[in-house]
């Protein structure tokens, strides 16, 4: 199982780094959540995917599956939604403030 | 404790300065300030009778004793002379500033300064410890930093203060990593130890480039060519500071740190021949570039140079007695080392003094500029006797202090000259162009009192009427003058008292010999020194009355072609060429920064895995579900999907497909906390996407160059390539035992059932608090951006 997780978090990791490298804003953002779902992914997988039991101490006798990398992933959760929520907002503003959601146009303006 | 006190006290007051300033006003802020020089003085004076017995106060603190920095205190014979300048003169200063700053200027930070340099300045003539030492070094170049910069609306002030810092502190960089070798010969950083190992310290290798390393900062500092070019342009400073800093004190840390290194590297030829010449080079450019200039401060500033490279050379001739190849009585030459200081303490007098007139003339007439002065004696009288005792002085005649010295400079410079004590030959040309520089110094001294005080009155070229400066101004002038004339009918006063107790510390090995300080004599027959001084009045007057026909020579090429331009010409350099490097990388388009950091990603955690051979990728594959597999294959179809999307709404729902796959993994992977929280956020996340929409427009296929797209492509290819093999390695390794059968005891240690939760709720709290402040900044932030937009039309404070 966890060849093929690895395999798919290389695609997402593929396909969140094509996206940050676009001009458009709303692309960057995309990517970034992308991203955040690729390091989660990874973060569970190399905690050993699908083996012991929830670690839920009065459901069962064990072994649990590994409880430190999901306390991380559930940290990293509601901070990448944090960053998404900001970005989107900033990306709002600036289109607002300048017309634009392309970085390159958004840059011209700034430097002027 | 009391030696502590001394270099505190002025730490202390600033701190209390500006309260005080509220307290007592702009009329009587002065007047708290001058207290401080003017108490540690008292007190420095009282200790004069303990530091001639040769006694010495050492007092230490530990500090950072991990490190050998301590704050070790030491008053001796050397230290005394320095500190009684920074506090004698300091009060003087600080008295003449109540009249000469207007009340409209910044007077507090002016004081501040003030009192943190004076601070700073003790503290470098006290320290026992190479780091201590340094530290207060740096303060003392940041203070007159500030100082010159005072009035920073002018432009001229600004580049000064820029220069000076950036000269002085490349010296004191350079000095540190001098005093890094010394420690490391010597595994402390306390100054009398290293100055204790001296003998063992001789064979070392290190001691010379050490040396070199050191005699830079004071080079620096003590303004000594090829360095010399900051001086002039920090006159830009107010008046007292510039008498203060720039000519009795700061500049004199350099000629302290060579006194004071004087027994560890005296007798090294290299020492010896690069004092002697870069001071005699000094004394000859300065006094050359004094006669030339027509602002009487730029006048003053390189006659300053002029002198400081003379004490520097006398210091140079003076470590002869440390040689134990020398010929001749090591005594005479010592006293050359004795005229340095001697000559360091009548300089402070004459020039402060000197100082105080110029400042006197450009606050009474408004300009200090001698094409448009003359005549000025009938108007200022005392301020003209000033002048006259002041540039006499400096000439080096009769009966004022300057001519004492300046006999003993003849007298050490034909000694050398013929006791040729490194057998060099070049010895010859110390005395002769000693004398040449002192025609010239006559010639510049003759300039200042001629053209400002005699000939005729401009009226036309001056805006106000001339009179005497107000009575109060005149009395710190009036203190130095009195001085001037005082030490020259009692030099062996202050010789026996004052610069006596320093020669043992300058040249412990004669501590013992009889005639180490020697007697100061105002006439002693008809010798070498006295003839020379008739010489130099002789042609001295003689350069004056014709410099109108020699004066042509200012223009010929080397004498153009100067230190100046070069550093302006490395400065530009320097930031057209910095410009150039950061325009390159700093683009401005997000995707070139995106694309520094994966090719760096790419490049070092890559190259280094595939360097190294740590590439073990694990291809064992393990038993698959079939859901699992599929959801990997949806996966991996809505991902790529992605870059195909032609609508927003179409990516964003793609992305909620992603999101909602990772959730079932979580179910999968024995994670229903996860599970939970990522199919809530997933929800949250999709509908602001949404929300956003509706402001913003619908996106556009790039636009970007194929070939910008194919790199893009190679850049985000080779990121996931490199996260799925480094994984893969990763599942191969089994190296450390896991960590996570610590939290299954949760229920005892924490008191939950949930391993997860209690991991978020009790082992981990920090990290989970400061989850929430991530969370609370980001909500400021959407806040921010929403709520606070600039109103239309209203201020923009940004002034697009």
């Amino acid at each position: 199982m966890e060849f093929h997780m690895t395999i798919l978090v290389g695609i997402l990791v593929t396909v969140a780094v094509y996206l940050l490298l676009s001009r458009n804003m709303v692309r960057i953002i995309l990517g970034t959540a992308v991203l955040s779902h690729a390091v989660h992914l990874l973060l569970i997988t190399m905690g050993g995917a699908g083996e012991g039991k929830v670690p839920l101490l009065r459901e069962s006798e064990g072994p649990y599956a590994d409880a430190l990398p999901q306390a991380l992933i559930l940290t990293a959760i509601v901070i990448s939604f944090a960053t998404t929520a900001l970005l989107l907002v900033l990306a709002y503003r600036t289109y607002e403030e300048s017309g634009s959601d392309n970085m390159n146009t958004i840059r011209r303006i700034d430097r002027e | 404790m009391f030696a502590v006190f001394v270099i505190f006290l002025p730490f202390i007051m600033a701190l209390f300065l500006p309260a005080v300033h509220r307290l007592i006003g702009d009329r009587l802020i002065g007047w708290y300030v001058m207290a401080v020089p003017l108490v540690l003085f008292a007190t420095l004076v009282r200790l004069i009778p303990r530091i001639a017995d040769g006694e010495v106060i050492d007092v230490s603190y530990a500090w950072i004793p991990e490190a050998g920095i301590d704050l070790a205190v030491r008053v001796d014979g050397l230290g005394m002379i320095f500190a009684l300048l920074i506090t004698g003169v300091g009060t003087l200063v600080a008295l003449y500033s109540i009249y000469y700053l207007s009340p409209r200027e910044s007077l507090g930070h002016f004081y501040v300064y003030l009192l943190l340099f004076m601070g700073a300045m003790l503290g470098v003539v006290f320290s026992d410890n190479l780091m201590l030492l340094y530290t207060f070094w740096e303060l003392t170049s940041i203070s007159s930093f500030l100082l010159i910069a005072f009035w920073y609306h002018r432009k001229g002030s600004r580049y000064g203060a820029q220069k000076a810092m950036l000269i002085t502190v490349m010296g004191g960089v350079s000095m540190l990593a001098g005093f890094l070798m010394l420690y490391f010969m010597t595994g402390t950083f306390s100054i009398s130890e290293i100055i204790g190992m001296r003998e063992t310290l001789a064979g070392e290798s290190l001691i010379v480039p050490a040396m070199f390393l050191i005699l830079l900062g004071a080079f620096t500092k003590s303004v000594q060519f090829p360095f010399h070019i900051w001086l002039p342009d920090a006159m830009e400073a107010p008046t007292p500071v510039s008498a203060y800093l720039h000519s009795a004190t700061m500049v004199k840390a350099g000629i302290y740190l060579v006194a004071l290194f004087t027994p560890l590297f005296g007798g090294l030829d290299a020492w010896f021949w690069s004092l002697s010449i870069a001071g005699i080079v000094t004394l000859l450019w300065g006094a050359f570039n004094a006669m030339k200039q027509n602002d009487l401060k730029a006048l003053l500033a390189y006659s300053t140079i002029s002198q400081l490279g003379l004490i520097m050379s006398l210091l140079g001739f003076g470590s002869a007695a440390l040689s134990a190849d020398a010929a001749g009585d090591p005594t005479v030459y010592a006293a050359a080392g004795f005229a340095a200081l001697f000559y360091l303490l009548n300089h402070s007098t004459f020039k402060g003094l000197l100082f105080m007139v110029i400042g006197i003339v450009d606050h009474e007439i408004g300009t200090r500029d001698i094409r448009r002065l003359g005549g000025l004696m009938s108007f200022m009288p005392v301020t003209f006797t000033f002048a006259v005792i002041g540039s006499f002085s400096m000439a080096g005649l009769p009966p004022f202090n300057g001519f004492l010295s300046k006999e003993m400079f003849f007298g050490a410079a034909v000694n050398i000259a013929s006791g040729q004590p490194f057998a060099g030959g070049a010895e010859v040309l110390f005395p002769v162009v000693g004398w040449l520089a002192s025609v010239f110094t006559f010639v510049y001294c003759t300039i200042i009192v001629y053209r400002t005080f005699l000939g005729p009155v401009q009226p036309e070229k001056i805006d106000r009427v001339p009179r005497e400066a107000p009575k109060g101004m005149l009395v710190a002038p009036g203190i130095l003058a009195a001085l001037v004339i005082l030490i020259f009918f009692f030099p062996n006063i202050i010789g026996k008292y004052v610069i006596g107790p320093a020669m043992p510390v300058m040249f412990p090995v004669l501590s013992q010999e009889a005639n180490l300080v020697p007697e100061i004599e105002a006439w002693h027959g008809v010798n070498l020194p006295l003839v020379m001084t008739f010489g130099v009045i002789a042609l001295g007057l003689l350069l004056f009355i014709t410099f109108r026909h020699w004066k042509r020579i200012y223009r010929v090429a080397p004498f153009r072609w100067t230190m100046d331009s070069i550093y302006r010409g490395l400065l530009q350099t320097g930031e057209a060429g910095s410009t150039i490097v950061t325009d390159l990388y700093m683009t401005g388009r997000s995707r070139d920064y995106f694309a520094f950091i994966y090719v760096f990603f790419l490049v070092t955690v890559g190259g280094m895995l595939f360097l190294t051979g740590a590439f073990e990728p694990d291809f064992s594959r393990g038993p698959v579900g079939i859901f699992e597999i599929s959801f990997v294959i949806i996966m991996a179809f809505a991902a790529i999907a992605m870059l195909f999307a032609r609508s927003r709404i179409t990516a964003t729902l793609l992305n909620g497909v992603l999101g909602y796959s990772v959730a079932i993994f979580f179910v999968f992977f024995r994670a229903p906390d996860l599970a939970l929280t990522q199919t809530v956020i997933e929800t949250v996340t999709t509908v602001l996407f949404l929300l956003c929409f509706h402001f913003l427009p619908e996106w556009k296929p790039e636009d970007s160059p194929l070939r910008t797209k194919i790199v893009n492509g190679l850049i985000a290819i080779g990121a996931g390539t490199l996260v799925t093999a480094f994984g893969l390695t990763v599942q191969g390794y089994d190296v450390y035992s896991s960590i996570s059968s610590y939290f299954e005891d949760s229920y005892k240690l924490a008191g939950g059932s949930n391993i997860v939760n209690a991991i978020l709720g009790d082992f981990r709290a920090f990290d989970t608090m400061l989850e929430v402040v991530v969370l609370f900044i980001a909500g400021i932030g959407v806040y921010t951006l929403i709520a606070l937009k600039p109103k239309k039309g209203g201020d923009d404070i940004e002034g697009k």
